[in-house]
């Protein structure tokens, strides 16, 4: 499996964040982009996910599902975390299964590994920012996708919380899954190599 | 297809779920409704013969200000906690991620307030022979109201206090319905042979927001979405 970009811009509010940007991430490996604030590390990540369609170029996933666009075999997570404070933690973790289409059985699975097994009556409410970031990374465990698009992944986690993270990307890793990460501190990914985004010559 | 229908039940499902849980959507439409609706006859006096004229007319002009009320929030809570971006990535169009909150909230909210609507006719001397056909226009015109809403509120989740704008933008849309629902209640009140042509177009408006609704209201969150 492969995902490339080729050739992307990106314009946010007539301002050109990036153009000509070219990457490929091979099943099994991380990209992880880095970059001053502002520089388009979410976009590209909004892109890939088809959240916005670029100005120009194009993603393409090899290997995949040729029917299904690229946003569907991806979990996005992005700066929210897609959780309804009323509802609880095992409300939320399993109306993200049944809609994403994961098995009812890793829904144990992916609070036990987040840590979130004994919290999982109480309302998402009364979570913690890191606990709520734990809650939305959990659906990387809930339903599989074979490409995973991480936006600041570890912020308000925990160094405990962070290794597990590390740990669930690099099992997800070694399975032949491929990640995109967005972040500004190292978070130790196997196999992971640096796209540092407006590092060229130009306005920023 | 089969593949559709369980991530869309599970949110029509999760959308029931939040406003039985959150509650104060639905208590608002409801109570707005009974106020509006209890007001005019203190208002208007003690003129039994002018209520029952215009209470079919009240009936639906306060039911649909009622749903308004709830409809601004349809996608935004989504949309401002991420939830709306994860499920774009998901397996179900967008389509039907608007139609399933269509449906949600017709149920959660335009079904009640049709329930509510034969009491309230009760105060505005609505003849007892009438309530049938009032209800069955709700029940009919209802869905139009929450699915016709829905692209109103995908236009302008984004913008802050939005109410009004969502007004604006829904009042031209939900006249036909508006006026097909009451000129079937009112024909049948004065006796006159339109009443089935009446009620027979209503539900040909409900059954097209139905179906083109969702559609529009995908095309807009896509945009809003960017």
């Amino acid at each position: 499996m492969r995902l490339t970009g080729n050739n992307l811009s990106a314009v946010r509010g007539g301002r050109t964040l990036f153009s000509g940007l070219g990457f490929s991430v091979d099943g099994g490996a991380a990209l992880v982009l880095t970059g001053p604030n502002g520089v388009g590390k979410t976009t590209v990540l909004r892109i890939v996910a088809g959240l916005m369609p670029p100005a120009a170029g194009r993603i393409a996933l090899e290997g995949g599902a040729a029917e299904t666009p690229v946003g569907e075999q991806c979990h996005y997570i992005g700066h929210l975390a897609a959780i309804k404070t009323s509802l609880s933690i095992e409300e939320n973790a399993r109306f993200w299964s049944g809609f994403l289409g994961g098995a009812p059985g890793r829904l144990d699975a992916a609070l036990d590994t987040f840590g979130l097994e004994a919290l999982r009556d109480i309302p998402a409410g009364y979570l913690s920012a890191g606990q709520k970031r734990r809650l939305g990374l959990a659906r990387l465990v809930l339903a599989e996708r074979p490409l995973w698009l991480l936006d600041e992944p570890a912020t308000s986690l925990d160094s405990a919380a962070q290794g597990i993270l590390t740990g669930v990307v690099n099992e997800h890793l070694a399975a032949g899954g491929m990640v995109v990460a967005a972040t500004h501190t190292a978070l130790g990914f196997a196999n992971a190599r640096e796209l540092r985004l407006g590092a060229g010559p130009g306005p920023a | 297809m089969t593949a559709f229908m369980k991530p869309f039940w599970q949110l029509v499902w999760r959308d029931l779920l939040l406003a039985w849980k959150e509650g104060g959507t639905l208590g608002v439409a409801l109570g707005f409704y009974v106020v509006v609706v209890t007001m005019l006859p203190l208002s208007l006096g003690p003129d039994l013969n002018l209520l029952s004229r215009i209470a079919p007319g009240v009936l639906w002009v306060a039911l649909l200000l009622a749903a308004l009320l709830s409809l601004g929030r349809l996608f935004e809570t989504d949309y401002e906690d991420g939830s709306l971006e994860v499920m774009a990535t998901g397996p179900l169009p967008l389509a039907a991620v608007a139609a399933a909150k269509s449906l949600a909230h017709w149920l959660s909210t335009g079904l009640p307030l049709t329930g509510l609507a034969p009491l309230l006719g009760l105060l505005l001397n609505l003849p007892l022979e009438a309530h049938g056909l009032l209800l069955a226009t709700m029940l009919a015109g209802t869905p139009a109201v929450s699915f016709l809403g829905a692209v109103g509120a995908a236009l302008t989740m984004r913008a802050r206090r939005s109410g009004l704008l969502l007004a604006l933008l829904m009042l031209p849309l939900f006249v036909p319905t508006l006026s097909f629902g009451i000129a079937a209640v009112g024909a049948a009140q004065m006796g006159l042979d339109t009443a089935l042509p009446s009620f027979l177009i209503l539900v040909a408006i409900s059954l097209a927001s139905v179906v083109l609704a969702p559609l529009a209201a995908a095309a807009a969150l896509r945009a809003q979405l960017e």
